[in-house]
């Protein structure tokens, strides 16, 4: 690298400090405490990319600034595609906030109804699933073997007063 | 080949102006249908022809001139080629489907009019995501893919997918993040984004910084691709979504990030470092996934669980580091990417035909709806690896590609990949049995099941099968996709070729040397 490629430590500290916040707030039920999450680990790392660009330099417009004392262009206009993204997404999950207001009159985010079915199901030792065909629990064995037709009853009875068959 | 390199961002730009068109026409919903079916049918062309020029080389495009390192590369190799002609043929299907719902439900004149769009930017953000050539861009295609993909999820705004796609976007903006983070770090150390640089010059900076990055990559990757414990974003949110938009959804979002992965961890990060923590991770994913699928009594869940649990064949194939798991992986992923979608597919005309995917309240359609049940079936049959379908041809070389590296890990991994096959079996046949097979609970409405519909799932179900038919030759394609993927050069060569600069025009300003910009 042509100029100093130390990271700003002040720059440093400040990412820190925003995705820390940021990971605390994403780890809040309310949709609007995890969108400014969402915005606040966004900037961090958004700044992260001024960190990868190296030390600032003078604007990099070939014929201003000698080729040497630049600032890297190239970083700059990935941050600027990356901000340009995160605002679209903060703006969706802000209208997927208002919805879940309109919706619910509250906005946050909701637990899986069907995992706490199969959990609630698993605690009292339930299976998770009906099997129709075989749910009739009033048909015990004894009460189908008595209903099923006996073929020993058919068989006939032998001179010796015994049943042909074994018995 | 680099005469016919303007195909190649052919499948990113057709269905974008497509989108742009439809959003324009938004009150005229006969020409929104026209515009999407011609742009995704164009693409598909477009990416059939670039799947027959990639095999005699990788494709590149230096867009809008400026020459590889500095400027924005496109690449089309065999592995990108695949994965896009595979997803474009599905994406056609799956819009065939969804115009005959369409159609059907009588919405012809008052559809949603975002829907086409959408699912055009949708078709579009995958492409980028196949063709980039560096690491931002990657990120742009996931992006843009990604928020078509919120507003198809959360699509009419009732509560129950307000309620998943709030967390399918929080999860998918995190790893998004994570991945934007890891792109920025590669810079710092680096100095280019560029996958083709990238990997000459990762090699040459410090081992530990390299690790942090490959790690950062794989956990926003895995998010994408949902591998355990990083998948229970993905059971809880595709449910809910209209069955096409799922389809699509299982079909290739989560293949996304299993390229991405397949990418970076061959052409980045060669050596395999992380491969035992892959391997864990596909073992997890595997039992997990497929455990929880036999406690689903919901049939769409249930196929949300085995998508989950058949993303760790992928990884082991990707984890074993051998030419033979990854040509087995790249053929799963072709396989699974059919199978899963038409499944979905299918579970949408049940839930048309029986009123509800509760297995619970679902039986006996196999009297009065037996192509159905054969629809079903078929798909089934395939995704459990029963032979001769594709998805045991796949099983098997991933079995065998394991048994040659022959650690005792990888042997785990086969005993767990066995067990996740019967699992899978157990719990589809369990699911076709209960909606087909035994009695209903109560009598099923007669309800018409449009000939659009099942026929673009049945197209599906024939592709699937059909990849069984021509597996000698995709087979060997695969396995000079994985070559190519394991030697590197090819791609690199494609990227930079000789004096390590790309084709374009910007030949004062770019230089081969390490970030550094010569007078």
């Amino acid at each position: 690298m042509s100029h100093d490629m130390t990271p700003n430590l002040v720059l440093v500290v400040v990412i820190g400090v925003l995705v820390a916040v940021g990971v605390y707030l994403l780890l809040e039920r309310s949709l609007s405490r995890v969108l400014i999450g969402i915005i606040l680990i966004g900037n961090g790392v958004n700044l992260s990319f001024l960190v990868a660009g190296g030390a600032a330099g003078g604007a990099p417009i070939v014929g201003t600034t000698p080729i040497d004392e630049m600032s890297d262009p190239l970083p700059q206009a990935m941050v600027l595609t990356a901000i340009v993204i995160t605002l679209g997404m903060t703006a969706f999950l802000l209208a997927l906030a208002y919805r879940s207001w309109q919706l619910h009159r509250h906005d946050e985010v909701q637990d899986d109804v069907e995992d706490h079915r199969i959990a609630r199901l698993a605690a009292l030792d339930e299976p998770s699933f009906a099997d129709v065909d075989t749910l009739d629990t009033t048909t015990d064995l004894e009460r189908e073997a008595a209903e099923a037709r006996d073929e020993t009853q058919a068989i006939p009875v032998g001179p010796a007063g015994r049943r042909a068959g074994p018995a | 080949m680099s005469d016919l390199s303007w195909l190649v961002p052919l499948p990113v730009v057709l269905p974008l102006t497509g989108a742009g068109l439809a959003l324009a026409l938004w009150r005229h919903a006969r020409a929104q249908r026209v515009i999407t079916l011609v742009a995704l049918s164009l693409s598909l062309v477009a990416s059939c022809l670039l799947l027959v020029q990639a095999d005699a080389g990788p494709l590149t495009v230096d867009v809008g001139g400026w020459s590889a390192p500095v400027g924005i590369s496109l690449v089309a190799d065999r592995l990108s080629a695949l994965m896009l002609a595979i997803s474009s043929a599905v994406t056609l299907c799956v819009l065939v489907y969804s115009l005959a719902q369409g159609v059907a439900d009588g919405d012809i004149e008052t559809p949603v009019a975002i829907y086409h769009p959408s699912y055009l930017v949708l078709a579009a953000g995958i492409a980028i995501a196949f063709l980039a050539g560096d690491l931002f861009n990657l990120y742009v295609g996931f992006e843009v893919l990604l928020a078509a993909s919120y507003v198809l999820i959360t699509l009419t705004g009732t509560a129950e997918r307000i309620r998943s796609g709030t967390i399918y976007i929080v999860v998918a903006l995190l790893s998004s993040v994570i991945f934007l983070f890891a792109i920025g770090l590669a810079y710092s150390a680096t100095g280019t984004v560029n996958m083709a640089q990238l990997a000459l010059r990762l090699p040459e900076i410090n081992p530990g910084v390299a690790l942090a990055l490959q790690l950062l990559l794989l956990l926003a990757f895995g998010i994408k691709a949902a591998i355990f414990p990083l998948s229970a974003w993905l059971p809880d949110s595709y449910p809910t979504a209209p069955a096409p938009v799922t389809a699509v959804f299982a079909g290739l979002l989560t293949k996304v990030g299993v390229y991405a992965i397949i990418r970076t961890q061959t052409l980045l990060f060669p050596g395999g470092r992380a491969d035992d923590l892959l391997m864990w991770a596909a073992l997890a994913t595997m039992v997990v996934g497929v455990l929880g699928a036999v406690a689903q009594n919901d049939i769409k869940r249930l196929l949300s669980f085995t998508l989950v649990s058949h993303i760790g064949f992928m990884i082991f194939g990707i984890a074993l580091s051998s030419e033979a798991g990854m040509a087995a992986a790249i053929f799963y992923v072709v396989h699974h990417i059919t199978v899963q979608t038409t499944l979905f597919l299918v579970a949408g005309l049940l839930e048309r035909r029986g009123g509800t995917t509760s297995l619970d309240q679902l039986g006996g359609l196999a009297k009065i709806a037996p192509f159905l049940a054969v629809l079903f079936f078929v798909p089934a049959m395939n995704l459990a690896g029963i032979p001769p379908f594709s998805g045991f041809l796949g099983k098997v070389g991933l079995l065998q590609a394991g048994a040659a590296v022959g650690t005792p890990l990888a042997y785990t991994l086969i005993a767990g990949g066995v067990v996740t096959s019967l699992l899978t079996l157990y719990a589809l046949i369990k699911a076709w049995n209960k909606a087909f097979w035994q009695s209903a609970p109560a009598p099923v409405p007669a309800r018409h099941l449009p000939r659009g519909m099942v026929g673009s799932a049945a197209a599906l179900a024939v592709l699937g099968v059909s990849l069984t038919v021509v597996a000698g030759p995709l087979y060997s394609y695969t396995e000079r996709a994985a070559h190519d993927l394991h030697g590197r050069t090819v791609y690199i060569e494609a990227v930079l070729p000789a004096g390590g600069r790309g084709s374009g025009i910007s030949d004062d300003v770019a230089t081969t040397d390490a970030g550094e910009v010569t007078p």
